[in-house]
């Protein structure tokens, strides 16, 4: 189990927990509490809904192509940005600290 | 005014599996998608993409799938009203049904199976402020008609295929085509992006990279944009802004007919036929949930089965429907095409 701190679209914290042998993803982890992350494509990188900020500096990997491709055309990207999908959780992500990216459907 | 034994919003691939299980119930369908094309979500986001969880698929694509649904479907003649939004709902007093669409076209029927998924797919839109006071005043999101921008100053943003097919499009019409991208880099096919290079080496368009449109200005139709480069700001004339950035998929005005909603979603019966709280009207696939409820296809092609069996006893009032399995029957299509085992002779041991 990691712990990840998530700040939610209206600046409320929240921490989640999230198991490491599950492969499971940042966005699969946002929609299992009821964070509003939409996962349209369902993880595939195609569609930007679960856009988040990583605000610490934790041993990331970098963005694949498929992932750089859907942020060359999502909005509200920042040098930052990641797509929730794309992140794995592992035991060094314990302690990341994630801001959720504005919902583009209200665009 | 279309008339059909079953409405089905969304011709996704719930949607066009329903015609096939309403099809051996003799029931006929017409589907209503906001897609120029079936297949939903698999034709629009991931026609390209592998799908595993298929039964007795080990791997298809989701194009491929489509392409076999459509073939499977084929033999019960569905009809299709495509490109248009499913926008209000009327019950009248005979129990009957009537859905318009955004462009007015009507449907009745006795039975709506709502397959429409995330909803309907709709224009992402950059998130500039004045953006919604110019549309349709100088804000397009589709090409529509491309004569329309004929001697026009044309600006299109985005950096995939429809950006660069659409500049590459205009080149020849608009009097001056501008194209402008938050990066350098196009992700749209390699010759379409080497055809825009070329374009712009020429001087027929004018490429504003890395940048962003930022604002819109105008009296009461679009004139100038802002845009806002890496170092510095600078405003552009326009007549027309096109902004591609491809389609986003919003629950829309299913939203307001009165079902129950929950988490954006239609509350159904999942214990008996995934009916909604209206009479007559079921939702099958993603679109719906219940405890438990899983987005895959796999669930969608049962609810949809579950449904047309119930969907079955409304336009039959008083007829109980004996499923019979298709390896006994076959299948005889509406179009006069019958499938069945062929008859092999016993051969004596």
């Amino acid at each position: 189990m990691i712990k990840i701190k998530v700040k939610d679209r209206e600046g409320e914290l929240h921490e989640l927990e999230g198991p490491t042998d599950m492969s499971l993803n940042l966005m699969e982890l946002f929609k299992a509490h009821e964070l509003p992350v939409e996962g349209t494509c369902g993880g595939m990188a195609l569609c930007a809904s679960c856009q988040c900020y990583v605000l610490s500096d934790h041993p990331l990997d970098g963005r694949t192509d498929a992932e750089e491709d859907m942020l060359a055309e999502a909005f509200h990207v920042k040098e930052n940005s990641r797509l929730g999908c794309q992140i794995h959780l592992i035991d060094e992500l314990d302690g990341l600290e994630i801001e959720l990216a504005p919902d583009e459907s209200l665009n | 005014m279309i008339q059909t034994d079953v409405l089905i919003i969304g011709a996704g691939p719930v949607g066009l599996f329903t015609v096939f299980e309403a099809g051996l119930l003799n029931l006929r369908c017409h589907l209503i998608d906001s897609l120029p094309y079936p297949g939903g979500q698999c034709a629009e986001i991931y026609p390209k993409k592998p799908i595993f969880d298929i039964p007795a698929y080990p791997e298809i694509l989701a194009g491929d799938l489509v392409e076999n649904l459509l073939e499977q479907i084929e033999p019960f003649q569905p009809s299709y009203t495509l490109g248009e939004r499913a926008q209000t709902l009327k019950k009248d007093e005979e129990g009957f049904f009537t859905i318009t669409t955004h462009e007015g076209t009507k449907h009745r029927s006795r039975v709506v199976i709502i397959a429409g998924g995330l909803g309907s797919f709709e224009p992402r839109k950059p998130p500039i402020p004045e953006l919604p006071q110019f549309e349709d005043r100088g804000v397009d999101y589709f090409v529509r008609d491309p004569e329309k921008y004929r001697g026009k100053k044309v600006v299109i943003s985005g950096g995939g295929d429809s950006a660069l097919d659409w500049t590459i499009h205009l080149a020849d019409i608009a009097r001056e085509l501008t194209l402008i991208h938050r990066r350098n880099e196009f992700r749209g096919a390699l010759d379409s992006v080497s055809k825009v290079r070329d374009l712009a080496e020429i001087g027929r368009i004018q490429l504003i990279t890395p940048a962003e449109v930022i604002g819109l200005n105008g009296a009461t139709s679009l004139n100038e944009l802002k845009i806002k480069t890496e170092t510095s700001g600078l405003k552009l004339e326009a007549d027309y802004f096109i902004p591609l950035f491809g389609l986003l998929p919003k629950l829309g005005p299913i939203g307001d007919w009165g079902l129950e909603i929950e988490k954006n979603a239609i509350k159904v019966n999942n214990a008996l036929d995934y009916s909604t709280n209206i009479q007559g009207i079921y939702a099958v696939g993603d679109v719906n949930t219940y405890p438990g409820k899983l987005k895959l296809i796999l669930s969608g092609f049962h609810e949809a089965t579950l449904a047309l069996q119930s969907a079955y006893e409304v336009i039959n009032p008083g007829k109980k429907h004996v499923m019979k399995y298709t390896t006994v029957n076959g299948i005889t299509g509406f179009d006069g095409s019958k499938k069945e085992a062929k008859k092999v002779e016993p051969v004596a041991i």
